[in-house]
Order: C-alpha cells, then structure tokens, then sequence
C-alpha cells in the first residue's frame, strides 16, 4: 500500500526566514527524496506527462531516484528540460503535472514531482554538471534575444542540434526575470548562475547590455547574418493603477521594488550600491506570485506590517497556494475584497495612506472570475508609508517600434502561430511573455521548446533549398 | 568591456571621458543616454550622451562627481575598462530646421546640450546659446560654444560671469524672435526657464533626468506628470515639453533617495574613495 501522505520537505522557520533572503523551502535529502519517488505508481499510461508543457518522462526519472541512480534521473529530466534547477522550485507544479497525478486523484497527495526534481538538480549541481559532448556547428547562426526562460530554452536546444546561437540580453547579468523579478529566497541567485553556465556549456554565447531594438533592430541581426531570430522579451513594463497620488514617493511598481532588492542586491546597501527604501507599513497592491514576492521582500527588509490588497476573494488569487500560505505563516496581511482609490501624501510628498472602498463580486468576467464591484460608501483609510503595485506587466514595446513588420495585439503581445512560434515577419519566432502576456517561467520554456523546434525546420528547409 | 580612450577634467570634479563602443558610436544621437555599471556591486547609472566619434567609434561622456559611483567613475583612467555600458537609450532630441533656436545649458549638461546644439547647427539653425553654472569656474564648454553658435550668452547663479540667473532672458525673448527653445540642465533651472518662456508661447523641450534604476523600460522610477499623464523618462522621454511638466513633482521624486546617495558617498570617502 502506498503511502497517501507526501513526504513532507523542510522549511526555514517561519520566525527566522523574515530576517534572511535564504531560500524558504530546503529541498529533499537524498533519504526523504527516495522514499517520496517510492510513492510514485509509475503509471504505463502516465497522465503526468501530459500535464508538464516540456514533456519530462516523469515516471522514467523518478523511477531511477527509487533505484538511488541520480545521475541518470537527471540525465533523463535534461533531454527535455535545460534548467531543472529552476523548474522544481518555481513551476506551478499543482496545477501541470501533480494535478494530472493518479496518487492525488486517489484521494492521496500526488508524488511531489517537483520537489524531486529539484532533488535530481541540486544533486547534479553538487556533483558536477555533465555536459553532452560538443556538437559539430552545423554553420547556421540563431540570434536569441532576452535570456529568460524561453530564450534560454532556445538557445539550449538549438545548441544541441548545432546552432551557433548568440544570445542578447539587456541587463547587465543574464537571467530575465529569473534573475530581475524572482527573489533570492525562492530561487537563489547562484541557481539561476548554474544553469545560465550549462547553457553556455553547450555552446551558447551571451552579450550582456544591449537593447534589441535600441542598439540593433531586427533588421540588423538579419543583415549581420543571423539566420532566424527568436524574441523571447518577456513582459518587463510595470502597469500602474492610474489613480491619484500614484507618483508619490514611496511608491513603487513591483518591478522597481524587485529589481531594486534581487537584480541590484539592494538588501546589501550599502555593501551594494543600490539602495532600497522600505518603511513600517507597507501596502502591496495586487493578488499574483509578483505581490507574494514584493510582500515578502519588504518584510525581510523590515517592514512591521505589510499588507495585501486584492480586490477579488482568497480563492481567486492567482498567486500559487504554497506562496501564499508561506506568505500568510509568515505573517503578510491579507485585505480581500478591497481596491484603492488614491494615494495620500503626507507633508514631504511621500506617501502617507491609502483610501480603499470594499468590492463585492457580481457575475464572472470573461476571465471566468467573478467580477469585482465596488461596494458604495465603503470608503476607509489606512495609513501605508510604502506602496507596491503589482498589479501586472506589459511587454516591453521597444522591438515592436522598431519592427513594424512585427504584428503585435492591442495589449502589445506579439502575434505568432501557437504551433510553431513564427511571427508575421519571416525568420522570427517569439515564445514566452512577449507573446502571452505575464505568465509562468515553465509555459515560457514550453513556448521556447516550440519555437527551436520550428527554428530547425525553417532552417532545415532553406539550407536543403539552398543547396539544390 | 569598454575602454576608456581618453580622460581629461573640464573642471573641478567635472570629467571627460571618452570610450571605445563600437556599436553604440554607429546608433547613438543627442539626447540619448547610456547606463553605466562599473563593477559587480555597483549601481546602474545613466548619462546623458555628449558626443560620438563615428570613425574613432568612440562615445564621449561628461560627467560631475556627485556620488559614490561617479566619483569611482572619475577616479577611472585612460586605458581602464568599463565593464558594462549599455545604450543608446532614450529617444534622440528632435532635430530639424526650426529658425533660429535657443539653447539653454546648465552645469555639466552644457556637454550633451553642445551635442545637441551641433545638429541643430547643422540642420540649419540659427543656433543662441544659453550656458551656465553656479559660478565661473564651473563653466564649461564656453569656446566651443563660441565658435558653434551665432549668439552666445553666459550666466551664473553667483554672478562672478555674465548674467546672474536667466531673468535675463525675458528681455531677449521680447526682443527677437525664438522659434524654439531646448534645455538640458537641473531640473530646477529647466523650471524657472520654462516659466519664463511659457508667456511668449514658444515650445520649450527639457531633458529630464529623474531617477532611473534599468533605464529601460521596467522599474518606472522614472515616471514624471507631463501634461496630467504619467510618462516613462526612459521610453517616452528624456525631452518633454516643458510647459507640460509637473517640475514640483519631479523634484520630490529625485530627492527620494537623497539620504542614502549621502551615505553611500560619505562611507566611500572614509573608506579612503576606493571601496567597493
């Protein structure tokens, strides 16, 4: 009989992690992470599989964690998956591939996939990284432009198959928003720094500083000779609430908040140059994964109380339950139901408080949520020294309004074929935020899996039409 | 990495430098700006762009020792490497055939704003320049002004040169005709020209410099009110019309992290100016 209960993994307690930016969740030790695969059925028809967007053979792995060969289970996640490392901590597992567990079907906990592979992960990070023996260039040249999730997906499978690929990133260190947004205590920064390093192993290089669009155009990475270009951009700009008081200091937009704390290390000021301002009581604005982080940065930073604004109910948070629940033990605030209406300054033009009315929710939208109203004469006020707003993304428009052979949706997404990637203008595909608008580090990798595929087509054809 | 070619100092804590960047010297117009970051726990700052070399492939940056990072920028000599550089950022400064445009530079944004002054001089423009700093030793530029520009005019906030503050400016605005006036200065030297340009109804462009972290597009610490709207300084500026901006506002937020520039800069002293 298997066991219905997961293996639990441990924790920083609650009371110490509000004080360090370590990471929160410990990871499996090599005991606990075999006994969790034991729990695994090891379906014939597995339905695990289908949930996870890069396609892991997810029984094959685990089944060589029961039989203690790591390194073979990691070899095996690899073929389908470069960054594992960052996939077992950050991937909404309980909604893909857990969800789909015949274990958790059975009224039991599903295998903890996630957590195993993490275990496989940081195995191999401690034991050495293995890298495939080096491929013959097949002399075509593949420009990646961002280093996030998807492109570095791209960049790891082309390389694979022969590529020469040049990655362009825009930030002084490569990573995206693994490295901008996602903070030290849920993916630790010398992670991200590994797996950037395999995929640099496998032949990739990467130029730091430069803007696509600002410094080259699409146009010139084809003129340069770059054979096909992926856009992998990501969705960088901060949306605001547009309500009054929002330009007040002490106001940030989640991205400057983050950037500030994990691109820049602001919780080091001033051993770090950049600085950070957090006061006592802080107001996060919003209900998803990016104001779970921002509430937990700004209490580490030592914020007394820091408070969640969201205008649906608990249920509709799009933020994952394990960050929320890590977020309430250590002692976030939650306001449901409740929007601000303006900010309030105080005498030196900072932000003092917040009034808020209460909402209510009506019928659903057409995001299928119930739709939140305001409820009339429940205005109120709270007095709020810092305010987050991370309310969402948009893509960044700078490529957009240097290729207007780009075509792009009215939010700014760019338009591509779902099943290929390609975009409107020939040679470029695009994968990940830039095309979906914020969504998660894995959906992103799986667009990146998408696009290198129909990239080797595309050039598989014209080198073969070439050479007629 | 980007070599620094060429180091000289225009005045006391003000510098020149000039640095090899290939691909950005082929973009880069007036009125962009670059973000340095000079070593692994450094700050992102940007600066406003003086002058490229096509043939040298070279930028030119001037700058003034204000803070911990420009003042390890400065203590940087010739043959030293930057190790990130990232730009052109910004949109270029508007240049085509106005008539006869003013030019009005303060401190060490005299140096972008001579940058700018030469394309307009070149578009055709009648160039009158404008150029000024707290006192006459920290005026900078003045010969190549003089020799760039049609009328040249200096001012200083003590007086010790030329005109003491830009009072002056409503008689020669009344006396002849301006069709456009263009500003790269403090944010409240842009403020008080603005005020006095704004009665005669000639377009006024500033070039502002709120507080950047990326200078790309994603923290919006650069958000300033222009004309009740909220802009990016990075994608939708640096110039703006200045009648439309909301200066106070503009103030404030680039007084935010005032005390902890002090800081940063107070500990780099004691630490003998070369921590890190």
């Amino acid at each position: 009989m298997k066991k219905l209960a997961r293996t639990p993994m441990s924790k920083q307690d609650p009371k110490e992690r509000i004080h360090n930016f370590s990471e929160v969740a410990l990871g499996y030790d090599e005991k606990s992470a075999v006994i969790e695969a034991e729990r695994c059925l090891g379906c014939p028809n597995p339905q695990c599989v289908k949930g996870c967007p890069v396609g892991v053979d997810i029984p094959a792995f685990i089944r060589y964690i029961k039989q203690r060969k790591f390194a073979e289970a990691i070899h095996t996640v690899k073929e389908k998956n470069s960054l594992p490392a960052i996939c077992g901590r950050v991937c909404p597992q309980e909604v893909q591939c857990q969800e789909q567990c015949v274990l958790g079907r059975a009224k039991g906990d599903p295998t903890s996939i996630g957590g195993l592979e993490r275990f496989v992960a940081d195995w191999e990070l401690r034991n050495g990284v293995g890298v495939p023996s080096k491929i013959a260039s097949n002399g075509a040249r593949v420009a990646v432009i961002g280093s996030g999730p998807s492109g570095l997906t791209v960049a790891a499978d082309l390389a694979k198959l022969g590529y020469e690929i040049m990655i362009f990133e825009a930030l002084h260190i490569p990573g995206g928003v693994l490295v901008y947004g996602i903070p030290e205590f849920r993916l630790p920064k010398k992670i991200v720094e590994a797996e950037v390093r395999y995929v640099e192993k496998l032949g990739a290089t990467i130029k730091t500083d430069v803007m696509i669009g600002k410094l080259h155009t699409i146009e010139d990475l084809f003129n340069d000779g770059f054979d096909a270009v992926f856009i992998g951009t990501g969705a960088g700009l901060p949306q605001f609430m547009k309500i009054p008081g929002e330009n007040l200091g002490g106001v940030y937009s989640a991205n400057e908040f983050l950037i500030r704390v994990n691109l820049m290390a602001g919780y080091a000021f001033p051993s770090y140059d950049t600085p950070i301002r957090v006061g006592k009581k802080v107001a996060v604005i919003g209900g998803g994964n990016v104001a779970m982080d921002s509430a937990r940065s700004a209490l580490r930073l030592g914020a007394e109380e820091v408070a969640v604004i969201y205008r649906r109910s608990r249920e509709e948070m799009p933020a994952r339950r394990e960050e929320l629940e890590n977020a309430e033990e250590e002692g976030i605030e939650l306001e449901l139901l409740t929007n601000p209406s303006r900010f309030i300054g105080d005498a030196h033009g900072c932000v003092g408080g917040i009034e808020c009315i209460r909402m209510q929710l009506g019928e659903p939208d057409e995001s299928g949520r119930r739709r939140p109203t305001p409820v009339k004469g429940s205005e109120f006020k709270m007095d709020m020294d810092t305010v987050i707003v991370a309310i969402g993304r948009y893509p960044n428009p700078l490529i957009q309004a240097t290729t207007p052979q780009l075509k792009t949706t009215k939010w700014g997404t760019l338009i591509v074929d779902p099943a290929t990637g390609r975009t409107s203008m020939d040679g470029a595909y695009a994968g990940g935020d830039i095309v979906t608008g914020e969504a998660t580090v894995i959906s992103a990798m799986g667009a990146g899996k998408i696009a290198a595929r129909s990239i080797h087509d595309f050039l598989t054809r014209k080198t073969h039409i070439a050479r007629q | 990495m980007y070599r620094i070619l060429r180091r000289s100092e225009l005045a006391s804590n003000i510098d020149l430098l000039e640095i090899e960047a290939a691909d950005v010297a082929r973009k880069a117009k007036p009125g962009q700006f670059v973000i340095l970051n000079l070593h692994e726990k450094g700050e992102r700052i940007p600066l406003t762009l003086s002058g490229i070399d096509e043939e040298k492939r070279t930028v030119t940056l001037v700058f003034c020792e204000v803070g911990k990072t420009s003042k390890q920028l400065g203590q940087m000599v010739e043959g030293d490497f930057i190790p990130h550089l990232a730009g052109p950022l910004g949109n270029p400064s508007e240049i085509k055939h106005f008539g006869r445009v003013l030019c009005v530079g303060g401190g060490v944004m005299i140096a972008p704003l001579y940058f700018q002054a030469s394309a307009l001089k070149k578009a055709g423009n009648k160039v009158v320049a404008v150029i000024g700093a707290r006192n006459k030793d920290l005026l900078i530029y003045e010969r190549e002004f003089e020799k760039l520009c049609d009328e040249i005019y200096v001012a200083t906030d003590d007086g010790s040169k030329g005109f003491q503050g830009l009072d002056f400016l409503k008689e020669l605005l009344k006396g002849s005709k301006i069709d456009r006036v263009v500003a790269m200065g403090p944010t409240i030297m842009m403020k008080t020209l603005s005020e006095i340009t704004k009665p005669f109804g000639v377009k006024t462009i500033v070039a502002l410099m709120p507080v950047m972290v990326d200078g790309m597009g994603m923290c919006g610490a650069c958000r300033v009110t222009v004309g009740g709207d909220t802009k990016f300084g990075c994608l939708d500026g640096p110039e703006f019309d200045g009648h439309l901006v909301d200066f106070d506002e503009l103030v404030n937020r680039q007084m935010m992290y005032l005390p902890e520039e002090r800081m940063a800069l107070l500990m780099h002293r004691e630490s003998g100016g070369c921590g890190k």
